[in-house]
C-alpha cells in the first residue's frame, strides 16, 4: 500500500452529546489523519475529547452521542455510513483499540487466553482447533513468559502491566492496519509504563502498523510519537512534527503546555500554570476559540467567526487568529 | 430543612406516581379511622334473603353467602389490616433498632449472638416460620402480629447494625465521647438518629410485605377467625365461590389487599429516592 | 485455580451450612415446647384424662429436663423420626416424604417459568433502558410484588377454568379420570413420559400450568428487577467496551460477556426468591388443592398437630438450606474469583 495514503483521515468531525443539562458540543471541525507506519499522538485535558474523537472513528461512540458533520475514512471505508454489521466485522480486524487500567478492561471470569480466542474466532483467523496455539502464540509475540500457563490464567491472577500485554496481544491478534490507544499506561507504575510503550512502538515499527496514542503526557507523546496532535475544549489547536512542534510551538496553548512541562516531564493533568479550566461546552454561545477566555493574548479579532486551521509550514497546522 | 422541601419537590414533580401512591395511603388512614362510622351496611349483618348477590347499585361490591354487603366489609376491615402491619412493623422496628444499635456499637460477643440470632430466621422460608410460630405460641390475632414481627426482625437489626458501625467512630462521635458522655447515652441521643432515614424506608418497604404475610396467614385459617371482616379471610371464604362464578367475593377484598400492598411498595420506593437519591434504579 | 481447591470451598460451603442446620432444629424444638399451657395436655387431645395426660408426658419425654429433651430430639432427628401425627396416625417422615414431590414438581415448574420470562424481560429492559419494554418491566416488576399469591391464583381459575374453559377444575395433580403413572420419581409429567403416556403427560401438565404460573408470577418481580440492575452495570463497564471495539457480536457480547457476569449478583438473589417461593407455595397449594406438603401443613394446623407442624417447618428449612448451598456452589464453580481472598 502507498506510504502516503492515510491508513485513518478525519475530517471536520463535530460530535454532540444530548444530556440531561443540555447539548454539550464535545468535538467540532476536528481533523487528523495517521499514516502507515506512523505513530502519532493525541495530546489535551481530560475532556478535551481526545477519547470521544477515538471512540467515534471505531464506530462505538456511546448512544447519547450523535456525528453532526464531516467524515471518518478508514483504510478505504467510510465509517459514519458503514453497517453495524460491517463495523463490527471491521473491528479488532483492521482496526483495534486498548484501554487504561487493563485489569477492568478484561472480561474479569474468562480467561485471559480464551478471551484472545473469542477475537481470532470472530475475526475467522483461528477454527476450534487451532484457536488455542494461535492464542498463545498472540500472548509470546508480546513476550509473555510461560504463555501455555498465562493462557488458562484469569486477569485477577495478572498484574496490571500483564493484563495490559494481553490487551495489545488481543489488538493485534489478527494483523490491524491502526491500533489505537488510549491512555496505555495509566495506572501502571512508572518502569511497567516504559515497558508498555516500548512494546508497542516495537510491535508496530515490526508491522509497519499506523498508531494513535492518545495521553495527557505531553513527554510521553514527545517520546513515541513522529506527530502531535493538540487538542483543547473539542478543538484540534495544533498539529505538527514533534520535533518542529518542541521547536516552534505557534499556539498559546500549546507553547503553556511546554512551559508547564519542562523537558517533556510531568502531565497536563497538574498543569496550574495556565489559567482557568476548559469553558462549559453546553453553552450556546461558545466563542470560535475555545480557549480565549485563558489566553494572554486574546484581543477583539479573536471573537470573529469563521476561525480556520492554517498551515504555517508543510504539516504544521495551527487555529489561531494571533499565533506566536 | 430548605434542602430536602426542594428535594421533596423534585422527587414528586420527577415521580407523580409517588403522589398518586401518597394520596392512596392517605385514603388508606381515613378508611382505617373512620371506616365503620361510614359503611351503608353492619359488615356482620346477614340477610337470608339476598345472599350471594352481584354487585349492584345497593350492594357496590355485592353480597355474601350470608347475604353480608361485601362492601362494607371491605371498607371494615382496612383497619383491622393495617392495625396488624402496623402493629407487626413497629415491634420489629423497636427490637431491631435496639438490637442492631448494640450489636453495631459494642461489636464482640454481642454482635456475633445478634448476628447468630438474625442468622437463624433468616435461614427459614420467612412465612413458613411464621406459619411455625403461630401454630406454637396460639392461634390468634396478636401471635399474627408477633410471628410478622420476629420474620422482619433481622432486616431492621441488619441495617441498625450497619448504620451504628459505621458511624461508630465519626468525628462528631469522638467529640461526644470526649465531652464525657457514657456509651448508651452516646449511642441513643449522637448515633443512633442518624440511622433513621435508612429505618423509615425499610419500614415504608417493609410494611406491604407484612400486610401480604398477615393476609396470607388468615387466608390459610391462622388468626383472624369468621366471622370477622378482614380481607385474607374473606378471599379465603369467597374462593370456594370462584369455580361457581361468584367473582365478587373474592374478587374486592383481594384488590382492596393488592391496593394496599401496591400503594406501600409504591410510597417506599418514592421515599428511598427523596433519602437516599444514589440508590435509585 | 484447580479442581481441587474448588473441592476444598464447596466442602467449606457445606461445613458453613451446619450452624444453620442446628439453629433450625434448636427453633423447631423451641416452637413444640413454646406451646401455651401444657404440652402434654395438647398431644393427649380434648377427652383425655389426668391419668392418660400424665403417660403422654412420659412417653413424649416430657418430664425429662429440656437439655435431655432435645438431646432425644436430636436423637430421633438422625434416624429420621419426626415423630406421628395425630391427626393422620402416619409417622410424621413418612407422610412429608410422600407428599414431597408434588409440591417440589410445582416449584421446580413455578421456577422454569419464572426464570424464563424475568431473565429475558431483565436482559430487554436493561439492553433498551428507558423505552416501552424498560416500562412494562417496571410495571411488573413493581405489580408482581405487590400480588397476593392466594389472590391472582383465584382469579386465574376464574378467567381460565370458569370463563374461558381452558384449563382443568383446580383440584389436585390429575384430574380424576386418569390414573397416575407409575412412579418412578414421583413427578407426575415425568412419571408419564418413563411410561411413555403423552396423553398423560399433557394432563399432569394442565393441571401444573395454572398453580406454576400463580407461583412463578410472584417470585418473577425481585428476579426481573435484579436482572435488568445486574446487566445495566456490566454493560458498563470496561470489559463490554474492550468486546465491542474488538467487533464481538452483539450476541456473544450480551450472553457471554455482559450475562454470565451479571449471573452472580442474580445467583445471590436467588436464595430471597427461594424464600418467597417455599412460603408462597403454602397458599398456592390451597387454592388449587394440591396434595404436597403444604396441603398437608395446613390441615395439621386446623386440627393443632403440632408434630406435623414442626416436621412441616423442619423440612421446608433444611430445603431451604439445600436450595441456598446448592446457589453457593454454583457462584463457587462460575466465579473464578471465589477463594482467591481466603
Amino acid at each position: 500500500m502507498n506510504e502516503r495514503v492515510p491508513v485513518l483521515s478525519v475530517k471536520d468531525l463535530s460530535v454532540e452529546f444530548r444530556t440531561r443539562s443540555g447539548v454539550v458540543k464535545a468535538l467540532e471541525n476536528v481533523s487528523f489523519h495517521v499514516n502507515r507506519g506512523e505513530m502519532i499522538g493525541i495530546v489535551g485535558e481530560s475532556g478535551s475529547g481526545k477519547s470521544v474523537s477515538a471512540l467515534t472513528a471505531m464506530g462505538i461512540l456511546d448512544e447519547a452521542g450523535r456525528v453532526t458533520q464531516g467524515s471518518i475514512n478508514l483504510g478505504g471505508l467510510d465509517v459514519l455510513n458503514a453497517s453495524e454489521r460491517y463495523l463490527q466485522e471491521m473491528r479488532g480486524r483492521d482496526v483495534s483499540m486498548i484501554f487504561q487500567s487493563p485489569r477492568t478492561a478484561l472480561n474479569p471470569i474468562r480467561t485471559v487466553g480464551k478471551q484472545i480466542g473469542d477475537v481470532l474466532r470472530r475475526h475467522g483467523s483461528a477454527t476450534r482447533q487451532t484457536v488455542r496455539a494461535q492464542a498463545i502464540k498472540s500472548l509470546m509475540s508480546v513476550r509473555i513468559p510461560d504463555p501455555e500457563r498465562r493462557h488458562d490464567a484469569y486477569p485477577f491472577e495478572l498484574s496490571g502491566g500483564m493484563c495490559q500485554r494481553i490487551m495489545i496481544a488481543m489488538a493485534l491478534s489478527c494483523q490491524p492496519e491502526l491500533l489505537i490507544a488510549d491512555e496505555p499506561t495509566t495506572g501502571l507504575d512508572v518502569t511497567t509504563q516504559a515497558a508498555i510503550m516500548d512494546l508497542i512502538k516495537e510491535l508496530a515499527k515490526e508491522r509497519n502498523m499506523a498508531t494513535v496514542l492518545i495521553t495527557h503526557d505531553l513527554g510521553m507523546a514527545a517520546d513515541y510519537c513522529d506527530r502531535i496532535v493538540v487538542m483543547h475544549a473539542g478543538h484540534v489547536i495544533e498539529q505538527a512534527p514533534t520535533e518542529e512542534l518542541f521547536l516552534k510551538p505557534r499556539h498559546p496553548y500549546t507553547a503553556k503546555l511546554m512551559k508547564a512541562t519542562p523537558h517533556g516531564e510531568g502531565s497536563l493533568d497538574d498543569i496550574e500554570s495556565i489559567a482557568g479550566g476548559l469553558p462549559d461546552l453546553r453553552s450556546e454561545h461558545l466563542p470560535p476559540c475555545r480557549f480565549s477566555a485563558r489566553c494572554e493574548r486574546h484581543e477583539d479579532m479573536c471573537d470573529m467567526p469563521a476561525l480556520i486551521a492554517d498551515e504555517v509550514s508543510p504539516g504544521h497546522m495551527v487555529t489561531c487568529r494571533r499565533p506566536l | 430543612m430548605n434542602e430536602f422541601f426542594k428535594h421533596l419537590r423534585y422527587v414528586l414533580t420527577e415521580n407523580p406516581v409517588t403522589l398518586v401512591a401518597g394520596t392512596l395511603f392517605m385514603m388508606f388512614v381515613i378508611l382505617a379511622v373512620f371506616g365503620p362510622l361510614i359503611v351503608p351496611y353492619d359488615p356482620l349483618a346477614s340477610n337470608a334473603s339476598r345472599t350471594l348477590q352481584p354487585p349492584s347499585w345497593d350492594h357496590w361490591f355485592g353480597t355474601d353467602q350470608l347475604g353480608r354487603d361485601v362492601f362494607s366489609r371491605v371498607l371494615v376491615a382496612t383497619r383491622l389490616d393495617l392495625a396488624i402491619a402496623v402493629s407487626a412493623v413497629a415491634i420489629s422496628f423497636v427490637l431491631g433498632s435496639v438490637l442492631g444499635s448494640l450489636a453495631g456499637f459494642f461489636g464482640g460477643w454481642t454482635d456475633k449472638l445478634v448476628g447468630r440470632l438474625t442468622d437463624t430466621i433468616m435461614a427459614f422460608p420467612l412465612f413458613v416460620l411464621a406459619m411455625g410460630i403461630v401454630a406454637a405460641m396460639g392461634n390468634t390475632v396478636e401471635n399474627i402480629v408477633y410471628a410478622t414481627a420476629i420474620i422482619n426482625l433481622p432486616f431492621y437489626a441488619r441495617v441498625a447494625r450497619t448504620e451504628v458501625n459505621v458511624r461508630r467512630n465519626a468525628d462528631f462521635v469522638l467529640a461526644a465521647r470526649l465531652a464525657g458522655n457514657s456509651s448508651i447515652r452516646l449511642l441513643a441521643t449522637h448515633i443512633y438518629p442518624n440511622t433513621l432515614p435508612p429505618m423509615m424506608v425499610q419500614v415504608s418497604l417493609n410494611m406491604g410485605w407484612a400486610i401480604l404475610n398477615a393476609a396470607g396467614l388468615s387466608f390459610i385459617g391462622l388468626g383472624v377467625r369468621p366471622p370477622t371482616a378482614e380481607w385474607g379471610i374473606m378471599v379465603a371464604e369467597g374462593a370456594g365461590y370462584i369455580v361457581s362464578g361468584e367473582w365478587w367475593l373474592a374478587l374486592f377484598p383481594g384488590a382492596a389487599l393488592m391496593l394496599a400492598v401496591f400503594c406501600f411498595n409504591l410510597l417506599g420506593d418514592g421515599l428511598r429516592d427523596l433519602i437516599d437519591p444514589r440508590r435509585r434504579t | 485455580m484447580n479442581g481441587s481447591t474448588k473441592i476444598r470451598i464447596i466442602a467449606g460451603r457445606l461445613m458453613q451450612a451446619l450452624p444453620s442446620v442446628f439453629g433450625i432444629i434448636v427453633v423447631t424444638f423451641l416452637l413444640t415446647r413454646a406451646l401455651p399451657g401444657d404440652p402434654a395436655v395438647y398431644f393427649a387431645g380434648p377427652a383425655a384424662d389426668e391419668k392418660s395426660i400424665q403417660q403422654v408426658r412420659e412417653s413424649l419425654g416430657l418430664d425429662k429436663s429440656l437439655p435431655e429433651q432435645f438431646l432425644i430430639y436430636l436423637g430421633d432427628l438422625v434416624q429420621g423420626d419426626l415423630g406421628v401425627s395425630v391427626s393422620t396416625g402416619f409417622p410424621v417422615a413418612e407422610e412429608l416424604w410422600r407428599r414431597l414431590p408434588a409440591s417440589l414438581e410445582l416449584t421446580l415448574l413455578a421456577l422454569i417459568f419464572s426464570i424464563s420470562v424475568a431473565i429475558p424481560l431483565g436482559i430487554a429492559a436493561a439492553t433498551r433502558p428507558n423505552t416501552w419494554v424498560d416500562q412494562v418491566c417496571r410495571l411488573i416488576v413493581t405489580a408482581g410484588v405487590s400480588l397476593p399469591v392466594f389472590f391472582t391464583g383465584l382469579f386465574m381459575v376464574y378467567i381460565f377454568y370458569y370463563i374461558l374453559g381452558v384449563a382443568p377444575s383446580p383440584l389436585g395433580r390429575l384430574d380424576i379420570i386418569y390414573l397416575s403413572p407409575p412412579p418412578v420419581t414421583n413427578f407426575y409429567t415425568i412419571d408419564a413420559l418413563i411410561a411413555g403416556d403423552f396423553e398423560l403427560f399433557f394432563a399432569a401438565l394442565a393441571q401444573l400450568a395454572l398453580p406454576a404460573i400463580t407461583l412463578g408470577t410472584f417470585t418473577l418481580a425481585p428476579l426481573a428487577r435484579m436482572t435488568r440492575g445486574a446487566m445495566l452495570q456490566v454493560l458498563s463497564s470496561d470489559f463490554i467496551r474492550t468486546a465491542r471495539a474488538s467487533g464481538l457480536r452483539r450476541s456473544t457480547v450480551l450472553y457471554t460477556y455482559a450475562f454470565r457476569n451479571a449471573l452472580l449478583p442474580i445467583l445471590t438473589t436467588l436464595g430471597m426468591v427461594f424464600s418467597f417461593m417455599l412460603g408462597s407455595n403454602v397458599l398456592v397449594e390451597k387454592v388449587f388443592a394440591w396434595p404436597g406438603i403444604g396441603s398437608f401443613a395446613i390441615e395439621a394446623l386446623i386440627v393443632s398437630d403440632y408434630v406435623a407442624v414442626q416436621g412441616f417447618v423442619l423440612a421446608m428449612a433444611i430445603l431451604y438450606v439445600l436450595l441456598n448451598l446448592t446457589i453457593d456452589i454454583l457462584y463457587t464453580l462460575i466465579d473464578p474469583r471465589v477463594g482467591l481472598d481466603s
